[in-house]
């Protein structure tokens, strides 16, 4: 009888105290997180590891207790890529979704549609995507987490300055990667001085066979190096090419072919070939005093067990963006829109797996040219250079 | 500077015979029902992508290649039954249109089976290049070349010397004339489906080592080989060959002496050209039209 009583008891302030639980949550309203990810699509491989990133992290925060005693709530809608459907996507999420903050974009064009709106409505955006002219001119509500392919171009420069090679031979893709990086190359040579641009070869993103452009290349006088800004597969049949013609020239590829993917393509004609890349490819050679070394680690072990495949670079920009999110909202105190700003472009020493952030209200993206490694493809696997 | 020139040369023809067999498959389809068969590329793409996918089961190369080539012949077979045969009294424009629309569903779907990544094919024979005077050339286009040289003997073999050949020939020069004299039409507009399917998978499967394989290589090849077709005159086995073949080394000349910008360029232009001199292509038949 007195064991019932206990045990009805019990029951009760169990059900109490879950009311009292329940109560709480909804005292405390979430914090949204909008994105808008180009998940399929032609881009597919940019927004889908960048959503299963923030999916996971979101649950493993709230897990955690959430940011500022608050839950995360992510909503996500897919743009397939699509600049006007991003367009539309960020209205929805600012006027009806009422996000406080925005991490998404996994495109240059989709990034671009939205920014005005993200600007109009005064919400903070941190944008996943590569190109230079999201942060340049700085944009007061627009943040980005990926490198700038001009730092790409002159992490490369600066690479083959160091081994004393000054007569460039550029080939390039003439896709939108492609024909930005190799403005920027260009650019960046001529900003830098010492080193000379000697021959400029372009190739379409569907050619097949680029050893005519290459031999060109091969009989320029006095070229020392030959670089190649691309994406997809035409980098991989450029590096055929140049290990069929035999050329003895040290050979650097841009950060768009650093993965797995283009190793599996391109086979043993990579060896020796150099590129600028995420320490993600290499987490276990960096070394032990590296900060992002414990980062870059954390994430791979941590994507990879929870969704079964392999890490990617891109999926590492969302993680930087909501991590830089979490980061100013708990530094600004609240979700005031313009607080969470502030704090975004006052966030200095953020250590992330792309690279050290210290945003400024110059600078958006906040990451230096030396936050890329130097790789080289050695026996068909990535090595640490620099 | 010969050395150079030659290396354009080699380019140019390796990139020429894969138009080259490429336009057969649409000159075969054109000859026996003027169709102009917008899927041809995805018979390519099938080609590759199965024998790729199948190596990476553990099937043996040389299997590999029988059963994808089998696939494509069967889904040339299902293209004609289940998708040109129920329109059969549709003019040919309508025909066109339907094979435009099967060679997206064909592409949706192996996307969806093979995913969207480039897949490696290894060389048949040696990874080594062949050296000549200073230029070097892939292995594979060896294959390329001779594969597409055995091809073209056995089609010119084919119309010109068997009576299902021939049957195709007929069929493709008066459709009702060739029911009168006892021709299947519905049987003979099949086997040029299957056989035009069999073609394009084998240069599929032959071009994949040099150019990689994907669910959307066909988009870009097919239309190339459509423009080698048109240039050397529809319907012409001889024409598609050259014109494949022209527009290879015109290309990697191009790329080589103007600018690699100009390239596709300068390729599209050579098709307005000798489609302005010569409206039925380099080796077009004369036909007259009746009013």
């Amino acid at each position: 009888m007195f064991k019932n009583i206990t045990r009805r008891a019990s029951k009760f302030a169990a059900i109490a105290a879950a009311g009292l639980l329940a109560m709480n949550v909804q005292a405390a309203e979430p914090i949204r997180i909008g994105s808008f990810l180009a998940v399929t699509g032609p881009a597919s491989f940019l927004g889908d590891p960048e959503l299963k990133t923030l999916e996971m992290y979101v649950e493993k925060i709230n897990e955690e207790g959430g940011v500022l005693g608050r839950q995360l709530e992510l909503i996500h809608y897919d743009d397939a890529g699509n600049a006007s459907k991003a367009r539309n996507f960020a209205s929805r999420l600012i006027r009806s979704d009422r996000v406080d903050i925005i991490v998404g974009g996994s495109t240059t064009g989709a990034t671009m549609a939205a920014a005005p709106m993200v600007e109009q409505a005064g919400v903070p955006f941190i944008s996943l995507a590569g190109a230079v002219v999201i942060t340049d001119p700085v944009k007061k509500w627009v943040f980005k987490t990926p490198q700038t392919d001009r730092m790409a171009a002159e992490r490369v420069l600066t690479d083959m300055k160091e081994r004393g090679l000054t007569k460039v031979g550029l080939i390039s893709g003439t896709g939108g990667f492609g024909s930005s990086g190799r403005e920027q190359t260009l650019a960046a040579a001529s900003a830098m001085g010492g080193i000379e641009i000697v021959a400029d070869e372009t190739y379409g993103g569907s050619d097949t066979d680029m050893t005519a452009q290459l031999t060109n290349i091969r009989g320029t006088d006095g070229v020392q190096t030959i670089l190649n800004f691309g994406f997809g597969q035409g980098p991989a049949i450029v590096t055929r090419n140049y290990a069929q013609l035999g050329i003895e020239l040290p050979f650097y590829q841009s950060h768009g072919v650093a993965s797995d993917g283009f190793l599996e393509l391109a086979g043993s004609s990579a060896d020796g070939l150099r590129l600028p890349a995420s320490p993600l490819l290499v987490p276990e050679s960096l070394p032990a005093d590296d900060p992002q070394k414990p980062v870059v680690e954390a994430y791979k072990t941590e994507y990879e067990a929870r969704w079964d495949s392999k890490v990617s670079t891109f999926g590492a920009y969302a993680y930087d963006g909501l991590m830089l999110a979490v980061e100013a909202i708990e530094k600004a105190g609240s979700t005031d829109k313009a607080a969470v700003r502030d704090a975004l472009e006052s966030i200095q020493g953020h250590v992330g797996v792309t690279g050290t952030f210290n945003m400024s209200p110059e600078d958006h993206n906040g990451l230096e040219a030396e936050s890329f490694r130097i790789l080289e493809v050695q026996d068909g696997s990535w090595k640490l250079i620099n | 500077m010969f050395s150079e020139f030659l290396q354009y040369l080699f380019t140019g023809i390796t990139i020429g015979a894969t138009y080259a067999l490429i336009a057969l498959g649409f000159t075969l389809i054109y000859n026996a029902s003027h169709v102009i068969n917008f899927a041809q590329g995805e018979f390519l793409m099938i080609g590759g992508m199965a024998t790729v996918s199948l190596t990476a089961m553990g099937v043996p190369m040389l299997l590999a290649i029988v059963l994808a080539v089998v696939l494509a012949g069967v889904l040339g077979v299902a293209l004609q039954r289940l998708a040109i045969a129920p329109a059969k009294n549709a003019d040919v424009v309508t025909l066109i249109i339907i094979t435009i629309g099967a060679s997206i569903f064909i592409r949706g779907l192996a996307q969806l089976v093979w995913g969207k990544e480039y897949h490696v094919m290894p060389n048949f024979s040696s990874d080594e290049p062949i050296q000549i005077f200073g230029a070097v050339l892939n292995s594979q286009s060896l294959w390329v070349l001779g594969v597409g040289a055995v091809l073209v003997a056995v089609l010119v073999y084919f119309f010109t010397r068997t009576l299902t050949g021939k049957a195709i020939l007929a069929t493709s020069m008066n459709k009702d004339a060739a029911r009168l004299v006892g021709i299947r039409t519905q049987v003979v507009l099949m086997l040029a489906f299957m056989v035009s399917a069999l073609l394009g998978s084998v240069a599929g499967i032959v071009v994949a080592p040099i150019t990689f394989t994907s669910y959307d290589i066909g988009i870009i090849l097919g239309l190339k080989g459509f423009v080698a077709a048109a240039i050397g005159g529809l319907g012409s086995g001889m024409g598609a060959v050259v014109g494949g073949l022209a527009l290879g080394v015109v290309e990697a000349m191009a790329a080589g002496y103007l600018s690699s910008d100009y390239k596709d360029a300068v390729a599209f232009s050579m098709i307005l050209v000798v489609l302005f001199f010569m409206p039925r292509g380099l080796f077009g038949a004369k036909v007259v039209e009746r009013v």
